[in-house]
């Protein structure tokens, strides 16, 4: 199997002096060719930025993405996105079957050849017959199922999805989701996908990597060996999928990840970042109201997510605290 | 059920067309009578100025559909004018306004020089644009241009600086060279708002038209001017009530162009 993607010592820091924020800290990881592979952390841990950084449409601070093996600067040809929000990314003034042809516009497709893929691929996505419609005519799963089928047109090396299918109901999040796995092998592509949905992370994924909070790091990095065939109903209920989710929960729902600092050095001595400082001196003044202390921290992190990763991670301390 | 309300809602939709005409009718009904009532020379009967106008306009040979040599002489130069400057002013406006709006600076620098340039009220420039043009057509193109310019480039700033960034992260994610750029994201995302801009810019072009003409000597600006001091007030009135009718008519028109350019958007639904 070829590597598809190399990621290393990827860091973006937002704005400048007083006002930077590191939304990701040398991050590290490959993904192989074929692979499916999601990636999930908490909300605002910076998973947007990376994706946003791999696909060269915004320059890292630092570290390199590689993608089968060139150097990406600039917006890879072999590469394309799905965006969460689907209402704002198809064009409204195309119809659908516009939308999808658009980005074959630029390259050397006949007419006609154009409007066979077209038609071709929204119908692999089961949208046969409403080409002539305008996006705003269909359903919100439907408008993702179009922006999916636009991205697949010109059959991209690498799929890259952010958050695809977070503003769609349940029933339809399931049906795309079996969408996504099955063009993925039909077309062999390989797909990173983010998320901050477990199940669905795990539902997804041949590989599943864990985002530490805001600035993200990765923590864990879990191969998913669920049967290939998925089923929404059977591979849920099946004990293998229950204990890999909460293999992920737990993962997410550690102080590594939440960032709180105090009993970090208490589980995991080996914390992967520089907040070494600030933990120390959190353990020492903290023992329940870890808010005041977070004062250093929160320069990182708005107070919301603060008081938040605060409140998560205040059920488990107790008994951390006693086992230290 | 549902083809009830379908038809109630045409109903109610014809039913206020017909309304809107029907007060139209009364407007007319209503001067009619204080015409009769005032018996002025300045204020002539209804039925006088449409009489009138038919008699001006519809003088002409049966080959020529009876149109009268002031349809050719007066109406069509006229309209000429306004619309060949709105398009030159449209075609320029929207060019300038891409320009400004795409770049970073730009409007920094000239945002308030032209904020100042469209507060001018247009009708003070005309000695000038006389002095700078002399007395013709050139000189009515010039203030209907000056004057419909800064609408349409101000909202085609507008309209290229509100391209969604999600649209834009996308086009780019697409591949989207630079010289489709332009014509496939930015203008077509921008046309809600450059048409907003013809719009307004179309009813000053009719108005800056008259103006010009009634200064400059041509055209019905002309007529109103002739007929006001040879005391043929029914006449003027008629051509009063004829850019009524042409400023209407040419909105209208834009509408349905606008309708058909801007098919896309949702508000716009295909039943209405
Ligand atoms: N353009 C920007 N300028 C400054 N800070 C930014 C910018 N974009 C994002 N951030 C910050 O970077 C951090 C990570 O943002 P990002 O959008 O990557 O998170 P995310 O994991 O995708 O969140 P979500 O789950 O809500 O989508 C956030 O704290 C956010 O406030
Ligand atoms: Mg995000």
């Amino acid at each position: 199997m070829s590597t598809m993607l190399e990621v290393s010592g990827l860091t973006h820091q937002y704005g400048q002096g007083e006002r930077a924020h590191v939304a990701v800290q040398d991050l590290t990881f490959t993904i192989e060719a074929g692979q499916l592979a999601c990636i999930v952390g908490p909300s605002g841990c910076g998973k947007s930025t990376l994706l946003r950084c791999i696909s060269g449409l915004i320059p890292a601070t630092g570290g390199s993405v590689r993608l089968h093996g060139d150097e990406v600067s600039g917006v890879p040809d072999d590469l394309a996105v799905v965006f969460q929000d689907y209402g704002r990314s198809l064009f409204p003034w195309l119809t659908v079957a516009k939308n999808v042809e658009f980005p074959l516009r630029w390259q050397k497709v006949s007419k006609a050849e154009r409007q066979r893929r077209a038609a071709e691929v929204l119908e692999s996505v089961g949208l046969a017959g409403v080409g002539k419609k305008y996006p705003w005519q269909l359903s919100g799963g439907m408008q993702q199922r179009v922006s999916i089928a636009r991205a697949l047109v010109s059959r991209p090396a690498l799929l890259l999805m952010d958050e695809p299918f977070a503003s769609v109901d349940a029933q339809t999040r399931g049906e795309l989701e079996d969408l996504t796995r099955r063009v993925q092998r039909d077309l062999g592509s390989t797909i990173l996908l983010v998320t901050h949905d477990i199940d669905e992370s795990v539902y997804l994924a041949d590989r599943v990597l864990v985002l530490s909070k805001s600035p993200a790091a990765i923590v864990a990095d879990l191969a998913i060996d669920l049967p290939t065939e998925r089923d929404q109903i059977a591979t849920r209920e099946s004990e293998q999928f229950v204990s890999l989710r909460g293999e992920v929960a737990r993962l997410l729902q550690s102080p590594q990840v939440q960032r709180t600092g105090e009993n970090a050095p208490a589980e995991t001595p080996a914390a992967t970042t520089g907040t070494d400082d600030t933990t120390a001196s959190d353990a020492t003044a903290a023992s329940e109201t870890t808010a005041p202390a977070e004062a250093t921290g929160a320069a990182l992190s708005d107070g919301a997510d603060t008081a938040e990763a605060a409140d998560a991670a205040g059920s488990p301390d107790p008994t951390a605290a006693s086992r230290s | 059920m549902s083809t009830t309300t379908a038809a109630a809602n045409r109903g109610r939709v014809l039913g206020s067309a017909a309304v809107t005409w029907l007060v139209l009718a009364a407007a007319l009904l209503l001067w009619e009578l204080v015409a009769i009532g005032a018996d002025s020379v300045y204020f002539p009967r209804m039925t006088d100025i449409i009489a009138t106008g038919a008699d001006v306009l519809l003088s002409g040979p049966a080959w020529r559909l009876m149109l009268g040599d002031a349809v050719f002489e007066i109406v069509l130069p006229s309209l000429a004018t306004a619309l060949g400057a709105w398009a030159l002013s449209a075609a320029l406006g929207v060019a300038l306004g891409t320009a400004l709006g795409r770049s970073s600076w730009a409007m920094d620098y000239c945002g308030t020089l032209i904020s100042f340039l469209r507060s001018v009220p247009p009708v003070t420039l005309m000695p000038a644009f006389m002095v700078m043009f002399g007395i013709g057509v050139q000189m009515e193109i010039a203030a209907i241009v000056f004057s419909t310019l800064w609408p349409i480039v101000l909202n085609t700033v507008d309209g290229v600086r509100s391209v969604d960034q999600v649209k834009i992260d996308t086009a780019r994610s697409l591949g989207t060279p630079r010289r489709y750029w332009i014509g496939m994201i930015v203008l077509p995302a921008a046309m809600p708002k450059i048409f907003a801009g013809l719009r307004l810019s179309l009813s000053i072009a009719i108005l800056l038209m008259v103006v010009a003409e009634i200064v400059g000597g041509s055209g019905i600006g002309l007529r109103i001017s002739t007929t006001q001091s040879t005391v043929q007030y029914t006449e003027m009135w008629f051509w009063v009530l004829l850019l009524g009718v042409l400023g209407y008519a040419l909105n209208t028109a834009l509408l349905a162009v606008e309708r058909l350019v801007l098919g896309w958007q949702p508000a716009r639904g295909d039943d209405a």
